[in-house]
């Protein structure tokens, strides 16, 4: 049976391949007040993306202050390139040398977060599946962003996952997935196929974890979850101050409201 | 039109909107004030630096750059050390009594440790930058002790950084707050924390 | 000291009209005493306007107009500078309230007939405003230099390249500068945003209320309080716009403070259609975004243009619908101001028109699709009729006129259908011609046949 599947699976994974994309992402359900959790996405950030990434417009000094990190630890533990706090989370790499390597040099992922929003971003980094297609230059794909020039750089900890397909009707012309959901072996992906006579069917999905990393599914699932709420964090470190600040700027907006109106009536008595 | 105004009500409500209207846009004009603050940064460019200064021979002088100022570390003789008395009654204000320096440097070294001078490399006349000139320097003239002389208008300064009289800069020269982290580190640009 | 300050105010007033000018403007200006809320709005922008140059200015100091530090400059203010983040959301949120509010604000003109005589300069100046408003609106976009901003301002400058006689691409190469938008056309736009057209918008309001305060304010009965003066020549209808709708007029700035304060503190981006999301992404002249499209505010007009296939003509109707604005006031010649006293069908005619506008504006931030586009096109011919509508229903007409009209209405109906017609879509093209169909059924020959254009008799006093 395994084997009807993995032949399935490698035959056909190209013509998935093109239909994703469009898919609806899961729901990524950070909480950029939660101080821990961007700690730890400020770490797997660091240690794994900042080889490529760069995040051009934070400052190490200002990311320990916000997320509640000692300036000395940041700099022992977080900063690889520089030993001056103040400065901007650049890296080595050169952009035309990325070009060369990866087709395009890797965005600077400062406001990430706020291009593709943060479901988006977590869908992306846990929907990585091996793909042998000779043209794949990493031997992955994904299926949030098909034929992406990314490696599956978060691979030690999640493992790599394979993409089981479901059988599917006769006469196949299009299908495209409607729903990704997440599961104790990976992710679920619920599609809607079309065949040739036009009628429409509903095939699941699986992306399996084949080699298991460091971490079980659920596990890393919410290790790129801390991950996202990082980059959420980071596209917008002014956020929590001016949640803060805006409850305080409505209710004397509100107060000068009530007084403006009570002056307002007063005056209009004499109107009639 | 009009019926009977409450004058006392009317003069009560229309203060109470002139007075929170007027916290309103204080509060408004809060975030522009505050913009013209230094940026983070201009305050990650102008933060302190540290300067190792393990490798200092005496005699030495090291340039370094703050806040786009120089600042000089001098490392100095006994030689130098005991001649700085001597030249008071030369200088314009021997003293320090002018604030061109921080408590700690309010010396007759005026530094933290009496060999290691810490000041800022511009003359308190105009601006420039003056050059240290060793007391073999004939052109100064005999008892000539060393020191600094800037090009621009002819001021001198001793290996304290304090003025002479009789040139046209008015004070001695900025010692910046500094401190030091070991033996052979020190901050300058701040009294408190590291860099 | 009151005797100092009286002192002061009479040395002031023998060298510069002060007191003339608070009498006349603030406390002796009549205005009628019917105000509703549709009369918020014209203070309301005076508000969003000085919002915007204060907000304006302050960015100035910190953004850099060249396309190599633009977009991390903006990323500077909203990080580096103290509170940067609120001035350029203040910025933001005030651009899209100021159409928001100017949009309510012209409502409210073809509601009570705002724009007839003797108010037809006003009505045009307004219009200047609303067309500098558009253009500040346009070169303000690129100024972030972020994909929408790049892509937005290349499909728009590029609709210049469809004027005929070849003389469209050398404009375009003009406008911007260079052979692509760049760093050229980045400072000129910044520019004309800062000083140019800020310039002529202070001008217009001012030309604005000053035409306003020399014939009166209109008012929701659409009727002239000059009409009715008492014996010392104050309109009986008047009360001195100081205090009261000075005092009026602050409880609906307050009102307006505290939704402009939630949007700018609580949802600044307002869910991708005030900051649009691929803007968070600098611009890349290699790399088009999948789905370009304008600011909200200029979606209506935008979804009249891609509904057209031919691209020239595309560009004629969108620039004709916001100038057909301008001959409002010639259109429609109605002695009847008010919505209140013409027939029910005015008041669903002005509804209709709404809707079209929403939802042509709604089709304007979507990509194109087959249905939206058919969509997008009837509701451009229903933008239209609108117009003429109001205009047929300025008189009686005779039957024979009524006819005639729909009969060249037909004919170039049937001719647009003929010219863009595609097997692929002729059952949708049928299906959605009931729309104009079922428009022009009802407003023409429903306004013969029914009583439901029959105005009301209009009032001699304000209700």
């Amino acid at each position: 049976m395994k084997s009807i599947i993995a032949a399935i699976v490698f035959g056909l994974v190209p013509l998935v391949a093109l239909a994703a994309g469009g898919a609806p992402p899961m729901s990524a359900n950070t909480d950029v007040t939660n101080q821990k959790s961007l700690q730890s996405g400020a770490k797997v950030f660091v240690n794994y993306c900042m080889g490529c990434h760069s995040m051009e417009f934070m400052r190490y000094s200002r990311l320990a202050d916000d997320i509640g990190l000692e300036r000395d630890l940041v700099a022992e533990h977080l900063m690889f390139n520089t030993d001056k706090i103040g400065d901007l989370m650049t890296i080595a790499m050169r952009a035309d040398d990325a070009a060369g390597w990866f087709g395009v040099p890797p965005p600077d992922l400062s406001v990430i977060a706020r291009a593709r929003g943060v479901d988006w971003l977590y869908t992306y980094l846990t929907t990585f599946y091996a793909d042998p297609n000779p043209a794949r230059p990493f031997g992955v794909n994904n299926v949030m962003f098909p034929d992406v020039g990314m490696p599956h750089v978060l691979w030690p900890l999640q493992g790599v996952q394979s993409y089981i397909k479901a059988e599917r009707p006769a006469d196949v012309i299009s299908e495209h997935i409607e729903a990704i959901e997440p599961d104790d072996k990976g992710v679920v992906l619920h599609a809607a196929v079309t065949t040739k006579d036009g009628k429409t069917s509903h095939v699941t999905d699986m992306l399996e974890v084949t080699i298991p990393g460091s971490m079980k599914p659920a596990e890393f699932r919410k290790s790129v979850r801390d991950l996202v709420n990082f980059l959420d964090y980071a596209g917008e470190p002014a956020k929590l101050a001016r949640i803060q600040l805006g409850y305080w700027a409505i209710i004397l907006l509100a107060v000068f409201a009530v007084v403006a109106r009570a002056l307002y009536k007063d005056y209009w008595r004499d109107v009639h | 039109m009009t019926t009977d105004v409450d004058a006392g009500r009317r003069r009560f409500l229309t203060a109470s909107v002139a007075v929170v209207g007027g916290v309103a846009a204080a509060g408004a004009a809060i975030p522009f004030v505050a913009a013209w603050q230094p940026s983070e940064r201009a305050r990650a460019i102008g933060a302190p630096i540290e300067v190792d200064i393990s490798k200092m021979e005496p005699g030495q002088m090291l340039v370094e750059k703050w806040r786009g100022q120089p600042v000089w570390i001098v490392n100095r003789t006994p030689e130098v050390l005991q001649a700085l008395p001597g030249i008071d009654d030369r200088l314009r204000d021997p003293e320090s009594t002018q604030d061109q320096q921080p408590a700690y440097a309010r010396n007759e070294f005026r530094s933290i440790k009496p060999e290691l001078l810490v000041l800022i490399g511009i003359c308190t006349h105009l601006g420039c930058s003056p050059i240290k000139v060793n007391q073999d320097a004939a052109p100064l003239g005999a008892g000539w002790q060393g020191g600094f002389f800037c090009p621009c208008h002819g001021s001198t300064f001793d290996y304290a950084g304090r003025v002479y009289a009789g040139v046209p800069a008015p004070t001695n020269l900025v010692v910046p707050p500094h401190k030091y982290l070991s033996d052979t580190r020190i901050l300058i640009g701040a009294d408190e924390g590291s860099a | 000291m009151k005797a100092m300050l009286t002192g002061l105010l009479d040395w002031t007033d023998a060298r510069f009209p002060l007191s003339k000018l608070w009498n006349e403007h603030l406390a002796n200006y009549y205005a009628p005493k019917n105000f509703n809320f549709w009369y918020y709005f014209g203070s309301l922008a005076l508000l969003m306007l000085v919002i915007q140059i204060g907000s304006g200015i302050w960015l100035t100091m910190f953004y850099k107009p060249s396309a190599a530090e633009a977009f991390a400059s903006v990323e500077y203010i909203m990080r580096e500078v103290p509170m940067g983040w609120f001035i350029r959301y203040m910025h933001s949120t005030g651009g899209s309230f100021f159409f928001l509010v100017v949009y309510l604000h012209m409502f409210r003109g073809l509601m009570y007939g705002s724009y007839k005589n003797p108010r037809e300069l006003l009505w045009i100046l307004g219009m200047l405003i609303y067309l500098m408003m558009m253009v500040e609106g346009f070169f303000g976009y690129l100024l972030p230099w972020g994909q929408m901003s790049y892509w937005g301002a290349q499909v728009i400058i590029s609709l210049f390249g469809a004027l005929p006689f070849d003389l469209g691409d050398p404009l375009t190469l003009w406008i911007r500068g260079d052979y692509v938008i760049a760093d050229a056309t980045l400072n000129r736009f910044f520019a004309l945003h800062v000083a140019a057209v800020p310039l002529a918008l202070l001008a217009l309001v001012a030309a604005h209320v000053m035409a306003l305060h020399e014939v009166g304010s209109n008012n929701p009965d659409g009727i002239e309080i000059k009409k009715n003066k008492d014996a010392n020549g104050i309109p009986r209808d008047g009360i001195p716009f100081h205090p009261y709708y000075t005092v009026k007029d602050i409880w609906g700035v307050a009102v307006c403070l505290i939704l402009f304060a939630a949007v700018l503190f609580f949802a600044p981006t307002f869910f991708g259609y005030f900051i649009e999301q691929p803007n968070f992404v600098p611009a890349n002249p290699l790399k088009t975004p999948e789905h370009i499209a304008p600011v909200w505010y200029f979606t209506p007009y935008y979804a009249i243009l891609r509904a057209i296939p031919d691209k020239l003509t595309g560009v004629i109707a969108m620039f004709a619908s916001v100038l057909v604005f301008f001959v409002l006031p010639w259109l429609d010649r109605n002695p009847i101001k008010s919505v209140r006293y013409r027939g029910p069908m005015f008041k669903i005619l002005l509804g209709i028109f709404v809707i079209t506008f929403i939802v042509l504006g709604y089709l304007g931030t979507q990509s194109p699709t087959v249905a939206g586009s058919e969509l997008g096109f009837r509701l451009g011919e229903l933008y239209f009729s609108f117009f003429l509508i109001l205009w047929l229903h300025s008189k009686t007409r005779t039957a024979s006129f009524n006819y005639t009209v729909l009969g060249i209405v037909a004919v170039l109906f049937v001719f647009f259908d003929a010219m863009r017609f595609d097997a692929d879509k002729g059952m949708l093209m049928f299906v959605s011609s009931l729309l104009v169909i079922g428009y022009y059924v009802f407003f023409v020959l429903g306004s013969m046949y029914t009583k439901l254009n029959e105005p009301k008799p209009v009032p001699e006093r304000v209700t």
